[in-house]
């Protein structure tokens, strides 16, 4: 069958927050997805992500989008449609997915609240999808986030593993403990020393 | 031996594979890139991520008017500038057609600016008009929604820089990697040939992200129309698959 051809990326550009970040920047419109992956309600670990995304030059980058897509706490990814049209409504369930920018909190983080997931088949580390669009970058970026505090099942993972060595710490995230909330730490560089892995779809 | 070649490349120095549409990370041109650019070569995970879909979002995420940026921020009439239809289908590249696929706009005003509170351009505001909206695909992959045509803006990137008129687009298709961020252009601008980001895409690529004019598409005493197929990365599926 002959290939369409597919149509070309472009950047997000600087003034997206308006459309696919309202409600997180303050602009009079709603968002279908937020920090919030999770409904109060939902089963597993709760835990809260944070992290930068780092240029070139060693500084923050504050018009990033983040988007994160996971499994549940039992490895399952969200089937069921996405209902309802504000990302506030509480009764959507566990959404396993969610979009910020970094533009509105101190020094240009991302934060996300979830619950730490399940491992979506034997042999598979428990992992996080990160896509991110930002000014100045002409596709999507796309990575993973494994859990540092997971060295067993890290060990195992087939993607992981594809990884050359010395490369897999930069898709590690760091658990910390904050008043009894457990937090894990992201960043992301660009490039330098530190550049993140990122994967070619 | 080639894929060792292409390994000690930096990416964006790896010549761009004749199919291949989408721009470079690094373009630099486009000052911006140059420190946001990956410099290592990307992995090629394609199938330790087979099949893993992207959520499905149902009709109920749509408030009235999210598909008509000319009414979904009025406030004493009509936001000021040219009306327009823009529609098309989104498929994926073996042809077949997408529902469900969630897209998301945003653009400046008619007279070039955006209401976002970093945009320092010195054109006015049009309090009639926020510039953003979504709409999803209906069964056979078509939408379609009213706004008005964006005008064209300075920005900082070299001396005189001006963007082509665009609508901006996020698209989330029903796979991981049918994820695309793009901008929809208008035919016969004169800014294509001074604007790095539409020419950052491959040459033969280019007239991809440039609507078409569809006479037989407007609405009379209405609005004028336009068309904009979307197609997104399929499974390059061989014979033997
Ligand atoms: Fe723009």
């Amino acid at each position: 069958m002959e290939q369409l051809q597919q149509t070309p990326s472009q950047t997000v550009g600087p003034f997206f927050a308006y459309a696919l970040t309202a409600e997180q920047y303050g602009y009079p419109y709603d968002s279908l997805m937020n920090h919030t992956l999770v409904s109060p309600d939902t089963p597993g670990q709760r835990i809260m992500v944070s992290g930068r995304i780092w240029d070139g030059a060693g500084a923050t980058i504050s018009d990033t989008v983040v988007e994160f897509w996971q499994a549940d706490a039992k490895g399952q990814y969200r089937t069921a449609p996405i209902e309802q049209n504000t990302a506030t409504h509480t009764d959507r369930g566990f959404l396993g997915f969610g979009r910020v920018g970094t533009g509105t909190l101190p020094g240009h983080q991302f934060q996300f609240t979830t619950i730490k997931p399940g491992a979506i088949s034997t042999g598979a580390a428990p992992h996080i999808n990160v896509m991110l669009v930002m000014r100045g970058s002409l596709r999507n970026l796309y990575t993973r986030l494994y859990f540092a505090d997971e060295p067993v099942a890290n060990a195992q993972d087939a993607l992981l593993n594809a990884v050359p060595a010395e490369r897999r710490a930069t898709l590690l995230a760091h658990r910390t403990e904050v008043n009894n909330e457990i937090r894990y730490v992201f960043d992301i560089h660009m490039q330098g020393p530190k550049e993140t892995v990122f994967f070619d779809l | 031996m080639e894929a060792l070649h292409e390994k000690n490349l930096p990416q964006s120095a790896a010549p761009a594979s004749g199919t291949d549409v989408h721009p470079p990370h690094l373009s630099p041109a486009y000052k911006s890139t140059i420190l946001r650019s990956p410099t290592q070569a990307l992995m090629p995970v394609r199938e330790l991520i087979r099949d893993l879909s992207m959520p499905v979002f149902g009709q109920s995420v749509l408030r009235e008017f999210d598909n008509d940026l000319t009414r979904n921020a009025r406030i004493n009439g009509e936001p000021i500038g040219e009306r327009i239809k823009v529609a098309g289908k989104v498929l994926d590249d073996g042809g077949k057609p997408l529902s469900n696929v969630l897209i998301e706009i945003w653009q400046a005003n008619s007279a070039g600016r955006y209401i976002h509170k970093a945009e320092i351009h010195d054109a006015p505001l049009d309090p009639n008009f926020l510039g953003g909206g979504r709409v999803l695909t209906d069964r056979d992959g078509n939408y379609s929604f009213y706004t008005i045509k964006p005008g064209a803006y300075p920005w900082g990137n070299h001396y005189n820089a001006w963007r082509p008129n665009h609508i901006h687009f996020s698209v989330i298709g029903h796979q991981f990697e049918q994820r695309l961020v793009t901008q929809m252009y208008f035919p016969g601008d004169p800014l294509f040939d001074y604007d790095p980001i539409f020419q950052s895409v491959p040459q033969h690529a280019r007239e991809l992200l440039i609507a078409k004019f569809r006479m037989d598409w407007t609405e009379a005493e209405f609005a004028l129309a336009y068309q904009f197929d979307i197609v997104l990365n399929g499974r390059h599926k061989t014979p033997f698959e």
